[in-house]
């Protein structure tokens, strides 16, 4: 019987023969749909809340707050990381996402308090995003008072 | 005993195994092998304030259960040997100290379980323990939100990714007759083949896999036909085919009875991914499906193997890559039944098709 002698290159094109792969069009096109509806709604509850008289402004706020509240409520449900595997990048680039990104990480970290446990760890998720944004919004401030 | 080769060990006394037992989550359940399985918990909690707590609580009972199947108090008992995924293997410290016996932490990843039968059976057949108990769980939330990201968090699974089992099994070997024996046993190196993936373990494991059978056949002069079943603790679809390619490669046809605990335990529809991992797979897999096989002779010899990948969060970010391990154990028919080893329902079920087949025999000899 021989030994197993193979080189990391060799047996990566060996795991590439075998392992199961998605569709990058489906993907794309699931994403596609699931994030354009999730945009739509966002539009609709805009138009209803313009239609009531709110100022447009307010009413982008609004909307963007309703949606921040359903990816909340969908992720406590436990429905929105089902959709997620559906959705793919649909899911995750709306601000719906960034909702599951926060409420994920403190529905589970509850389990060790709320302080050390919720507290520290409910932007363990969201972190990167909140730290290279503020970032960048730093930078391009920067960038601005120079020019 | 004594060794052969490099990696084996025969036993000289073959210790054997009088009990064994499983709890599963309701996925499981609800899988192929689900009538097998002797407690299923009511969900991810199991009556808990936490999901490690859950865990703690499935290994606790499944030990418990795995005494009472044979009329066994805990003062019976010499050793207990068991490990689990969760930091610091607490699901399985935890567990213990409800048991005044002594006790010994492994940790070998998803072939912890492995790794307890072969280290236990050493102890036996070297004589310094009757009975022992290995025992080893895992618990989908609680690994989940350890390994990757919290449970509830929309990242899109890969379809190579796999599951990790709830679950909790036990065996009890001893120097008394049981229904199975446990003949030899492979103690496997740690092979890094450069898989970085954590979301791909079948791929990481699956050298070690071959590793570990190929050195087996190799130290007991054996060839696959020996065995009734070759089976892989966790390896998954991708897992599993990789390794018959390797072996295959080397000159060694295992397509004819090669199959993996993780990919029986699903079924298609479970959106699972490649199929079930963790502690848990191959031990309740073990416990409840391939023990009362063997017991009622459906197969007389089987190599099972635990398969580990050794990887913590932490070493993945920082970009190196997933050493792995595999343990093999020999499972052999007794001719012995014991009443610790199957559930009553399915030890009926095996017992009546073996008669059928009896009497089937016996029919064609008169023609």
């Amino acid at each position: 019987m021989g030994t197993i002698d193979k080189t990391p290159q060799e047996y990566q094109k060996l795991i590439k023969k075998h392992q199961l792969t998605d569709s990058k069009v489906k993907n794309f096109f699931s994403a596609y749909l699931i994030g354009g509806l999730i945009c739509l709604l966002g539009q609709v509850i805009i138009n209803v809340l313009i239609s009531t008289g709110i100022p447009k402004d307010n009413a982008g706020s609004y909307a963007t707050i309703s949606l921040i509240f359903i990816g909340g409520l969908l992720t406590g449900l436990g429905v929105y990381d089902e959709i997620a595997q559906f959705a793919g990048a649909g899911t995750i680039v709306p601000i719906t996402g960034f909702a599951n990104a926060i409420v994920s990480p403190a529905i589970e970290s509850r389990q060790e308090g709320y302080i050390l446990g919720l507290g520290a760890n409910i932007y363990s998720i969201a972190g990167p995003v909140l730290t290279y944004g503020m970032l960048s919004a730093f930078l391009i401030g920067l960038f601005k008072l120079l020019l | 005993m004594k060794k052969l080769g490099k990696q084996t060990v025969q036993f000289d006394n073959p210790p054997q195994i009088i009990s064994s037992a499983s709890v599963v989550g309701n996925k499981e359940s609800q899988g192929p092998l689900g009538d097998y399985f002797d407690q299923v918990i009511s969900d991810g909690y199991n009556n808990q304030s936490t999901w490690e707590k859950a865990q703690m609580k499935m290994t606790e009972d499944v030990v418990n259960n795995a005494l009472d199947k044979v009329n066994l108090a805990k003062e019976d008992i010499d050793f207990l040997l068991a490990g689990d995924l969760l930091n610091q293997i607490v699901a399985s410290n935890f567990a213990a100290r409800k048991f005044p016996v002594p006790f010994l932490g492994l940790f070998g990843a998803c072939s912890t379980m492995i790794e307890a039968m072969a280290v236990g059976s050493m102890m036996i057949d070297g004589g310094i323990a009757n009975r022992i108990i290995s025992f080893t769980s895992s618990h989908y939330q609680a690994t989940e939100r350890q390994y990757r990201t919290p449970n509830e968090y929309g990242d899109k699974y890969p379809p190579y990714k796999q599951w990790t089992v709830t679950g909790a099994g036990a065996t009890i070997l001893s120097n008394e007759t049981g229904g199975v024996a446990l003949t030899m046993a492979t103690l496997g190196k740690v092979i890094d083949l450069g898989v970085k993936d954590p979301k791909d373990m079948g791929s990481a494991m699956a050298p070690a896999a071959a590793d570990t059978i190929l050195n087996h056949l190799e130290d007991s002069d054996r060839s696959p036909s020996d065995y009734d079943l070759i089976i892989t603790g966790d390896l998954g679809q991708v897992g599993k085919n990789l390794t018959i390619e390797l072996l295959a490669e080397q000159g060694c046809d295992v397509t004819k009875n090669f199959d993996d605990c993780g990919v029986m335990i699903y079924n298609s529809k479970q959106k699972v991914g490649a199929g079930g991992s963790g502690c848990g797979c191959s031990a309740v897999v073990a416990a409840s499906y391939l023990l009362p096989q063997i017991m009622y002779g459906n197969f007389n010899r089987v190599l099972l193997l635990g398969t580990g990948a050794l990887l913590n969060p932490m070493t993945f970010l920082q970009g190196e890559s997933i050493p792995c391990i595999a343990h093999a154990v020999v499972l052999e028919r007794t001719g012995h039944l014991t009443e610790g080893i199957g559930r009553p329902s399915v030890q009926d079920n095996l017992a009546t098709k073996i008669e059928a087949t009896k009497i089937e025999d016996l029919s064609q000899s008169e023609g």
